[in-house]
């Protein structure tokens, strides 16, 4: 019997996961165990379901009527689909970047300040705005500029702000849905270094359709395909290194390297 | 600036690099060692310790492939990484010249050989001192430095001949011995290539430095007496 006291290994597991919209199986039988402060990638082709799967850890999927799930996401040694759970509170804990970044209208403190007042943020707003930018890798370039509009930033700087507010209510995990689809290769090099420093204190899971990202800023990846019958199923997870020198499933080398996909 | 991963992940294969050319001038040194002491207890282990040598050459091998395979490196990066594959390889081709002469000790065991010691020792000494530096040269991309120590090689040159004639003449002189001074030829020989390998090392620098490929030492007695 595991001991319920000591946390579990994982930041974040799923058991036998199925997401269905109405009745089509979007993914099926996912069983996945997320590594504490490391970062996973998720890569397969479109349709797989990787997004899917992502949103199913903080219940985004709830905004999509015909979605439901069997099986389980453990988070804490709980089942996040149980109805006990406030999905409110879980989307504090387990935050998310979206694929464009999406600031509000506002300037850039308050991009940080609103969300952590919302959420019941009680201290300084200052530091936190500071901690959070510098955080995020933004602060040098933001900081005699707090009051200027989050619109007014380039692109890799409004995904590097929405880290930041991401950061600001204190997450133990980021959902990353193609962060850097939006931005030129360099701005998505920086991102990609702002991960590598986030991972040391948050798990950061990434969904991404450009695998070389994957190779490059990732620990661990999951290889998702689609089945016979269109649902995604996981076909391999390991170590970033392995999957792209040593995969050891054929669906996943034609992958990689270009064969297939 | 962007790309800390690789950055950090380079200059680790890098040090591990420096660590396996420290092995390989260590392993030189101690069995060129041996064969005045004939110490043949350090000979079989300077002989049994390349094994360790192979392993690091592998795993080093496997870190620069990962490196390729994750990193994508361009340009500069990517001709650093295919030039410490290829110094990788030379370095563990240098621990077998190292492991040759330890088992030269073994074979003659404590048999009474007059070798040229002499120049061995000069020639053991000037081939380490070059891949040290030429390592260092490496590590810091100076491809000045790396072009001129390839010149070098003809003071080993001159040396292997001298040991080469004092060889034959001992084969002359004493017959009975001449099993024994015979192997004294390996030992020389595995040291004049060791120096060679020494300026394969220096035309990865320069090729990493400038881009371009070519031999160093291309105009050396051998294609010229073709």
């Amino acid at each position: 019997m595991e001991d319920m006291n000591q946390p579990s290994k994982y930041a974040i597991e799923t058991r036998g996961l199925n997401i269905f919209y109405g009745d089509f199986q979007a993914v099926k039988d996912i069983s996945l165990q997320f590594e504490r402060n490391r970062i996973t990638a998720i890569i397969g082709p479109s349709g797989c379901g990787k997004s899917t799967v992502l949103r199913a850890f903080n219940r985004m999927n709830d905004f999509v009527p015909s979605a439901h799930a069997t099986g389980e996401v453990l988070y804490h040694d709980q089942n996040i689909n149980h109805p006990s759970v406030d999905a409110v509170q879980l989307r504090r804990l387990i935050g998310m970047v979206f694929q464009k970044p999406n600031p509000f209208p506002k300037s850039i403190y308050d991009n940080i300040a609103w969300g952590a007042k919302m959420n019941g943020f009680r201290g300084n707003t200052d530091d936190l705005v500071e901690e959070t930018l510098r955080q995020a890798a933004l602060w040098d370039e933001v900081k005699d500029n707090l009051k200027k509009s989050a619109l007014a930033l380039s692109g890799g700087q409004q995904q590097r702000l929405c880290i930041a507010r991401a950061l600001a209510v204190r997450p133990e995990i980021i959902l990353m849905d193609e962060p850097c689809s939006a931005l030129d290769p360099i701005a998505t090099l920086k991102i990609e270094d702002l991960m590598r420093e986030l991972s040391q204190n948050y798990t950061i899971i990434i969904v991404t359709h450009n695998m070389q990202q994957a190779a490059r800023a990732s620990d661990y990846t999951a290889f998702f395909t689609m089945d016979t019958d269109r649902s995604g199923i996981m076909v391999e997870y390991n170590e970033t290194s392995l999957i792209f020198t040593k995969p050891k499933d054929q669906r996943t080398e034609d992958y990689i390297t270009g064969r297939f996909g | 600036m962007p790309r800390n991963t690789l950055n950090r992940q380079l200059n680790m294969v890098q040090d591990e690099i420096l660590i396996l050319g420290s092995m390989v001038e260590q392993a030189t040194r101690a069995a060129v060692g041996t064969l005045k002491s004939r110490d043949l207890r350090e000979a079989k282990l300077v002989f049994e310790q390349d094994q360790i040598i192979n392993e690091k050459r592998f795993a080093i091998e496997n870190a620069i492939l990962i490196l390729m395979a994750t990193q994508q490196p361009m340009a500069r990066d990517l001709r650093t990484l295919a030039a410490l594959l290829e110094v990788n390889t030379e370095l563990e081709r240098m621990g077998d010249y190292a492991k040759g002469i330890a088992k030269v000790t073994l074979r003659m065991g404590n048999a009474e050989v007059n070798l040229p010691m002499v120049e061995i020792n000069q020639m053991a000494e000037l081939a380490v001192g070059m891949l040290h530096r030429a390592l260092s040269a490496f590590i810091e991309e100076n491809a000045n430095l790396a072009v001129a120590i390839p010149k070098e090689d003809d003071r080993i040159d001159e040396l292997f001949n001298t040991a080469y004639s004092k060889i034959l003449h001992e084969m002359v002189a004493n017959p009975s011995t001449i099993d024994n001074v015979n192997l004294a030829l390996w030992v020389i020989h595995n040291l004049e290539r060791m120096a060679d390998r020494v300026s394969n090392i220096c035309e990865r620098t320069v090729f990493i430095a400038t881009g371009e490929l070519f031999e160093m030492d291309g105009m050396d007695e051998e294609d010229l007496n073709v």
